[in-house]
C-alpha cells in the first residue's frame, strides 16, 4: 500500500488540482487584467451576476458597442465577398489602433461604403432601365415592323389561334385590321410596350386578358441575355411584351396591372425613323453610364481592398474586446464601487502565471493598488481539466464523449490510448489494410500544419481530429494482421517456412487427411498452412474466441482495479471492502478461472472441453470431471471458487447500505454525546459526505435499492460483459471472411480469364470493395465496437463521468469557436 | 379511425411534429417577458432577443432600431419556419398548413382594398401586408372597382375564391361593405376549415374543432360589439356569425338582438367557458375583452400540445408565435414611447 502511494503521480491519470480563487481588481486595471488573463487562458470565471439579465450588467454599453462594430465588420466582409474579392492581410505590418479609433474608422468605412453603394445602385438602376429600354426598342420595333409589313403572316398566325378562343381571334383580327391602315390611326388602337420577369409573364397575360375581356393582343419575345435586377443584384430572365388594345379605360387598367406586376413600361415610337433615333440616343447613354459605373466600381474595389488588409485583425480585435467585456460582466462590484470582484477556477500550477499576469496588468495600467488574488474554500465540485497534447487529446475526447470525468477521478483515457487501438486491431487484423490506413494517417499527420489551419468538411474534420487514433489503430492492425498472417486475406511466409507439409510428394490427400507437422511451430502468428485447409475456421474461431475472453477478462479486471484506486484516492474504505473485494472475487472466481483454464489448455495442449467444465461447475460441482480434468485438485478448486462467488453476491449487496445507515445515525445522534475521536475518523473516511453533512436526508430505502441495482448489474454484467467481448472474435471473423470473398470471388475469378477488360473490371471492383467496404465501413464498425467495449464494458466498472469540463476564458478558444 | 392515429401518424407527420415541438420550445417564457419588460431602450430588447431564437434575425440590424424592424424580423422568422414546414409537409398536412394562412390572406385583401379606396400607394400597402397571407397577384387587387371585379380579376385564382360566393355584389366598394366582406369571408373560411378538420378526423378534428369554435365565438362577440350602433340590421348581423361553435345557434340569436355591451355580457354569461372571461370585466367595459380573449386562446393553444399525433399543434404553434410577436410589438412600442407603465396591459404570457 505504501508502495503505491510512493509512486510518482501520472499526469493524465487524475485531472489537474483546481482551486477556487477570488480576484479583487481595481476598476482602472480591470480591463487590462482580464485581457491578460484571456491571453493566458487558464482561469474560468464564474458568473456572479447570474440573476441579472444581459442588459442590466455593468459593461452592457461596451458589449453593445462591440456588437455594433462586429455588425459593421460583417457588413464590410459581406461587401468584400459580394465584390468578389478575397480579404488578405497586408504584407506590411499594421499599426496597432485602439478600440475608439477603430470604432470611428469603421463608422467612416461603413458610411463610405453605403454611400458608394447607393450611388452605384442608382447608376446601376438607370443603366438597367436604359438596357431594358434598348431591348424593348429592339424587340417591340420588330413587332411593329412585322405587323406593318407581314400582314399575311399575322393573319395566318391568328387563324391558328381561332380554335383556342373564337372571341379572342375575332376581336384580335378586327383589331389588326383596324390597326393595319397605318400606325397613326384615329380609331384608338394603341399599344403599351414594356418588359417583365419571365416567371410572371403567364399570369400577367392572363390578368390582362381578364381585365380587357380579351380585347387585346399580347406579343412577347424573350430578351437576348439576362438582366441584372437592381433590387436583388441577381440576373433574371426578362421578356419584352407589346400589348395592343383600344380605349382609355383599358389603358389605365393595363398600366395599373403593369405596375402591380412590376413590369416596366417604355414608350416606343411608332415610326421607324424616330425609333432609330431614340435607339441611338439610348445606346450612347448606355456607353456613358458604363464608363461611370466602371469607374465607381474600381473606386469601391480599391476601398474594399484597403479595408480588407485590416479586416481579419479588426475582427479578431473586436471579438476579443467583446469577450473581455462579457467576462467583466460576470464580475461584481464591491461595496466601495472602486473594485471589481471576480471568482473563478484555475489549476493550481497556474497560480504563479496568473499572479504574474495580474502584476503585469497593474504596472501596465499604472494602477496604485495591485490586484488581490486569494484562494477560497469551496464546497462545489471543481471542474475537470486534463492537460492533453496532440496525441492524447483525441483519446480524451473519446472518453469525454461518454461523460466528463468527476474531479480527480481516475481517467480511463490513460489506458484507452493503447487499449482502444489494440481492441480495434483485434477486429481489423490485416496488415495489408493496416498499411493502407497507416498511409492515410501519415498523410494527415504530415500535413498537420496545413490542414489544421484551414476549414475542413465535417467528415474530413473528424478524420483529421482522429489522426493519431488512426495512426495507432493502423499500427496495431499491422501487428495483429501479422499475427493473423493476413495481407488482404492472403497469408505470407514471412517468418520462415510453414511447420506443416504434405504426407507425400503428390499432396493429393492434403485436403482430406491433412498435413503433417515436420518442424518447429511457426515462430510468429498463425501458420500460413492453415489457410484454405478444412480445419481453418474451427482453428481460427477457437483461437480468436479464447483470445477475446482473455482480453475481456483482463480489461474488466483493470476496470475493477481502477475502482480500487479511486476508492483509495478518495479515502473511501467502504467501497474497497464492500465493493472492490467482492467484485474482484466474483469476476475472477468464475471468469478468471475460465481464463486460467484457457491458458492451461493452450500450454498443455489438452483436449478438455471447457464448455463442459464451466457448465458442470454449476450444475454438479461435486461430480468427477473425468477426461476434462486439466490439473490436480481442479474439483476442489472449483467448489471453493463457486462458494466464493456465491458469498461475494450478498457481500457486495448488504453491508454497505447498513453501514452507511449506522454511520449516519451515529453522526447525527452522537454529535454531542459520543467521543469526538470516532466521528473524526468517519469524517476522514468520507470527506465527500462529511463536508456537506446536512444537505440531504439519509434515505435508507433509496440507498439500498441503489446498491441492489448496482450489485445485480455487476453480477449480470459479469456474464453479459464477458460474452460481449466475443464481438472481438465475431468482427475479426467477419473482416477476414469478407476480404477473402473479395479476393477470391472477385480478383482471382477475374484473373482467371485471359481478357484484359475482365481483369481490369475485376481489379476495379476489388479495389473499390477494399476501399469502401473494408477500409471505410469495416473501420467504422470496428471503431464503434471498440468504442462500446470501452464505454460500457470497461468504464462501467469504475467511471462515474459526472464532472464538468474546465472552460477557461481564453482568446485562443474564442477564435476557434467563431470560425 | 379515431384512436389509431398513433399507429400511422409518424409515417408522414412525425418529423414535422417533432420540428414544431422543437420550435415551440423556443417560444419566449415568462422570465424572458419579465426581462423584456424591464428594458429601457429598443437596443436592450434587441440585446435580450439576441440570446433567444430571434438572435440571428436581429443581429445584422443597424443600431437605431424601430419597432417595425423588430416586428418585421420576428415575423420573418415565423415565415421561415412556416415555409420550412410547408416544404416538408405531405398531404393532408400541407393543405392544413395552407388553411392556416387563409386568415391572413383575407386580412391582406381587405387591407389592400381599403387602402386603394383611400388612395394609398400600393407598394406602401404591400409592405404592411402580413407575409403569410401573400399571394401572387395580390398587387392587382388595386385594379378592381367592385366585388364582382375583385372576384373575377384576382381572387378567382386564390384559395379564397370559394368563400366569395356569398358576397358577390356589383355595388361599389365602401368601408362598410368591405368590412362585411371581411366578415363574410372569414365566416366562410372558418366553416370550411372546420369542415376540413372534421374530415381529417381523429384527434385533429377533436382539438381543432375546439380551437376553431372558440375563434368563431370570439368573432361573433366582436362582430356584435363592433356593430352596435351601426346601420347593420339584425338579420345581416346574424348572417355574419359562423354556423358552428358553442354559441351556435341559440347564442347567435341572442347576440343578434343585443343593443349594448351589457346585453352581450348577459347573453355570454350563460356559457360557462365564457362566463369566466366576462366575469373578469367590470360592467360596461369592453377594452380589456380582447386581452381576456387572447389569454383564454393562449391557454387553449398551449393545451393543444398536451396531445400527440394531431395537426392542431401546427395551428397552435403559429397562433402562439403570432401572439408572441404581438407581445413583442406591444413591449417595443411601450419602450419606444416611454410608456413603460402600460407595458403589462396587453402582454399575454404564453408560459
Amino acid at each position: 500500500m505504501e508502495y503505491i502511494d510512493r509512486l510518482p503521480a501520472m499526469d493524465l491519470m487524475r485531472s489537474e488540482k483546481m482551486m477556487l480563487v477570488q480576484l479583487i481588481i481595481p476598476v482602472e486595471s480591470a480591463h487590462r487584467a482580464v485581457s491578460y488573463l484571456g491571453e493566458l487562458g487558464l482561469l474560468q470565471f464564474r458568473d456572479l451576476n447570474d440573476d441579472k439579465s444581459p442588459f442590466q450588467r455593468t459593461f452592457v454599453n461596451q458589449v453593445k458597442r462591440c456588437a455594433e462594430m462586429s455588425r459593421k465588420l460583417r457588413f464590410i466582409k459581406e461587401q468584400i465577398h459580394k465584390a468578389g474579392l478575397t480579404p488578405s492581410p497586408s504584407p506590411a505590418p499594421q499599426p496597432d489602433i485602439d478600440l475608439e479609433e477603430l470604432e470611428i474608422q469603421l463608422e467612416e468605412h461603413e458610411h463610405g461604403l453605403i454611400e458608394m453603394n447607393a450611388n452605384s445602385e442608382k447608376l446601376q438602376q438607370t443603366y438597367n432601365e436604359l438596357l431594358e429600354f434598348k431591348m424593348v426598342l429592339q424587340k417591340a420595333g420588330d413587332f411593329l415592323l412585322s405587323t406593318g409589313s407581314h400582314v399575311a403572316t399575322q393573319e395566318t398566325e391568328l387563324a391558328e389561334n381561332i380554335h383556342v378562343n373564337d372571341d379572342y381571334a375575332e376581336t384580335s383580327s378586327l383589331l389588326e385590321q383596324e390597326m393595319l391602315p397605318g400606325p397613326s390611326n384615329q380609331t384608338g388602337v394603341r399599344f403599351i410596350s414594356g418588359i417583365i420577369c419571365k416567371s410572371k409573364v403567364l399570369r400577367f397575360e392572363r390578368m390582362l386578358f381578364r381585365t380587357t375581356r380579351g380585347n387585346m393582343l399580347f406579343n412577347q419575345a424573350p430578351t437576348d441575355d439576362q438582366i441584372l435586377d437592381p433590387a436583388t443584384n441577381e440576373l433574371v430572365e426578362k421578356i419584352v411584351f407589346v400589348v395592343f388594345f383600344s380605349g382609355e379605360q383599358a389603358r389605365v387598367k393595363i398600366l395599373k396591372i403593369c405596375e402591380a406586376f412590376g413590369a416596366n413600361c417604355y414608350p416606343v415610337a411608332e415610326d421607324t425613323i424616330r425609333r432609330r433615333q431614340i435607339t441611338r440616343e439610348v445606346l450612347s447613354h448606355l456607353s456613358d453610364l458604363e464608363t461611370t459605373l466602371e469607374a465607381g466600381l474600381r473606386h469601391r474595389d480599391k476601398a474594399l481592398i484597403s479595408i480588407g488588409f485590416h479586416l481579419a485583425k479588426w475582427m479578431n480585435m473586436v471579438r476579443r474586446e467583446k469577450a473581455v467585456y462579457d467576462t467583466l460582466n460576470m464580475l461584481n462590484f464591491d461595496v466601495t464601487k472602486k473594485c471589481l470582484v471576480g471568482e473563478g477556477w484555475c489549476p493550481i500550477f497556474a497560480k504563479t502565471k496568473i499572479q504574474e499576469a495580474l502584476q503585469r496588468a497593474t504596472t501596465d495600467s499604472n494602477s496604485q493598488v495591485g490586484v488581490i488574488f486569494h484562494v477560497m474554500h469551496s464546497v462545489e465540485s471543481p471542474p475537470t481539466y486534463f492537460k492533453t497534447n496532440h496525441l492524447t487529446n483525441a483519446y480524451q475526447e473519446i472518453v469525454d464523449a461518454y461523460g466528463v470525468a468527476k474531479y480527480q477521478e481516475a481517467n480511463p483515457a490513460v489506458y484507452t490510448i493503447i487499449t482502444f487501438p489494440f481492441l480495434f486491431a483485434v477486429m481489423f487484423g490485416d496488415w495489408g489494410h493496416g498499411i493502407c490506413l497507416l498511409l492515410g494517417a501519415l498523410f494527415l499527420i504530415a500535413r498537420e500544419k496545413k490542414l489544421g489551419s484551414q476549414k475542413l468538411g465535417s467528415f474530413m474534420e473528424m478524420l483529421f481530429g482522429g489522426r493519431y487514433v488512426l495512426l495507432l489503430m493502423s499500427l496495431f492492425s499491422i501487428y495483429c494482421g501479422l499475427i493473423y498472417n493476413e495481407f488482404f486475406s492472403v497469408p505470407f511466409h514471412i517468418f520462415g517456412n510453414s511447420a506443416y507439409r504434405c504426407r507425400d510428394t503428390t499432396c493429393s490427400d492434403s485436403r482430406s487427411v491433412g498435413l503433417v507437422k515436420y518442424q518447429d511451430t511457426y515462430p510468429f502468428g498463425v501458420d500460413p498452412s492453415w489457410r484454405g485447409s478444412r480445419s481453418e475456421l474451427p482453428f481460427l474461431n477457437s483461437l480468436k474466441m479464447k483470445m477475446s475472453i482473455l482480453f475481456g477478462i483482463a480489461q474488466m479486471n483493470l476496470g475493477i482495479i481502477l475502482s480500487y484506486f479511486n476508492a483509495r484516492y478518495f479515502g473511501n474504505s467502504l467501497d474497497i471492502k464492500y465493493q472492490f473485494v467482492p467484485q474482484m472475487i466474483f469476476l475472477n472466481s468464475l471468469f478468471g478461472y475460465l481464463s486460467l483454464l484457457i491458458i492451461i489448455k493452450w500450454c498443455s495442449g489438452s483436449q478438455a472441453d471447457l464448455y463442459h467444465v464451466m457448465i458442470y461447475m454449476f450444475l454438479s460441482p461435486f461430480e468427477d470431471l473425468g477426461e476434462n480434468k486439466l490439473f490436480w485438485g481442479q474439483n476442489v478448486l472449483q467448489v471453493i471458487l463457486l462458494l466464493l462467488a456465491v458469498i461475494a453476491v450478498p457481500w457486495m449487496l448488504f453491508p454497505k447500505p447498513f453501514i452507511l445507515k449506522r454511520l449516519h445515525t451515529e453522526r447525527f445522534q452522537g454529535r454531542s454525546y459520543t467521543a469526538l475521536g470516532t466521528s473524526d475518523i468517519y469524517d476522514d473516511e468520507e470527506p465527500d459526505s462529511a463536508r456537506e453533512p446536512h444537505l440531504e436526508e439519509f434515505n435508507f430505502s433509496e440507498v439500498f435499492v441503489h446498491q441492489m441495482i448496482h450489485s445485480i448489474e455487476f453480477v449480470l454484467g459479469a456474464v453479459s460483459n464477458t460474452a460481449s467481448y466475443l464481438r472481438l472474435w465475431a468482427l475479426s471473423l467477419a473482416h477476414s471472411e469478407l476480404s477473402t470473398v473479395f479476393y477470391e470471388k472477385v480478383l482471382l475469378l477475374a484473373w482467371g480469364y485471359d481478357n484484359l477488360v475482365i481483369r481490369l473490371v475485376g481489379l476495379a471492383v476489388f479495389s473499390f470493395a477494399t476501399a469502401f467496404i473494408l477500409l471505410m465501413m469495416e473501420t467504422l464498425s470496428a471503431f464503434l465496437h471498440a468504442l462500446r467495449l470501452h464505454w460500457v464494458e470497461f468504464q462501467n466498472k469504475f467511471y462515474s463521468g459526472d464532472g464538468y469540463k474546465f472552460r477557461p476564458f481564453s482568446f485562443a478558444a474564442l477564435n476557434e469557436d467563431e470560425d | 379511425m379515431y384512436g389509431f392515429e398513433a399507429l400511422t401518424f409518424n409515417i408522414h407527420g412525425g418529423y414535422l411534429e417533432a420540428i414544431v415541438r422543437g420550435y415551440r420550445s423556443g417560444l419566449l417564457t415568462a422570465a424572458d417577458y419579465n426581462n423584456l419588460c424591464q428594458c429601457e431602450t429598443l437596443d436592450d430588447i434587441k440585446m435580450h432577443l439576441s440570446a433567444t431564437e430571434y438572435g440571428p434575425y436581429l443581429q445584422n440590424e443597424p443600431s437605431p432600431l424601430h419597432t417595425t424592424t423588430i416586428v418585421e424580423k420576428c415575423t420573418l422568422k415565423l415565415v421561415d419556419e412556416y415555409k420550412h414546414m410547408l416544404a416538408q409537409a405531405t398531404e393532408p398536412l400541407s393543405t392544413f398548413l395552407e388553411y392556416i394562412t387563409y386568415g391572413h390572406m383575407i386580412d391582406n385583401v381587405v387591407l389592400i382594398v381599403t387602402g386603394t379606396l383611400h388612395e394609398r400607394d400600393v407598394q406602401e400597402l404591400l409592405e404592411k401586408c402580413h407575409p403569410l397571407g401573400m399571394f401572387d397577384s395580390i398587387a392587382t387587387l388595386a385594379v378592381a372597382q367592385n366585388m364582382r371585379e375583385l372576384y373575377r380579376l384576382v381572387l378567382v385564382d386564390t384559395p379564397l375564391a370559394p368563400y366569395f360566393s356569398e358576397c358577390i355584389t356589383s355595388e361599389d366598394l365602401d368601408d362598410m361593405n368591405i368590412e362585411i366582406m371581411r366578415n363574410t369571408l372569414y365566416k366562410a373560411y372558418l366553416e370550411d376549415f372546420y369542415r376540413f378538420c372534421q374530415k381529417l378526423g381523429g384527434a385533429t378534428a377533436e382539438i381543432m374543432s375546439d380551437l376553431l369554435a372558440f375563434e368563431a365565438d370570439r368573432r361573433a362577440v366582436n362582430i356584435t360589439i363592433n356593430s352596435i350602433g351601426t346601420e347593420l340590421t339584425r338579420d345581416d348581423r346574424r348572417k355574419l356569425y359562423s354556423n358552428f361553435g358553442l354559441l351556435y345557434p341559440y347564442g347567435h340569436e341572442e347576440l343578434a338582438v343585443c343593443e349594448d355591451i351589457d346585453q352581450v355580457r348577459a347573453a355570454m354569461e350563460k356559457y360557462p367557458p365564457y362566463q369566466s372571461i366576462f366575469s373578469k370585466l367590470s360592467y360596461g367595459e369592453s377594452q380589456m375583452l380582447d386581452k381576456a380573449f387572447y389569454e383564454e386562446e393562449v391557454k387553449r393553444l398551449c393545451l393543444a400540445f398536451e396531445q400527440q399525433f394531431h395537426y392542431g399543434v401546427f395551428f397552435a404553434y403559429m397562433r402562439l408565435r403570432e401572439q408572441e410577436i404581438r407581445n413583442l410589438m406591444w413591449i417595443s412600442e411601450c419602450v419606444a414611447q416611454n410608456q413603460k407603465s402600460r407595458v403589462h396591459d396587453s402582454v399575454v404570457f404564453i408560459f
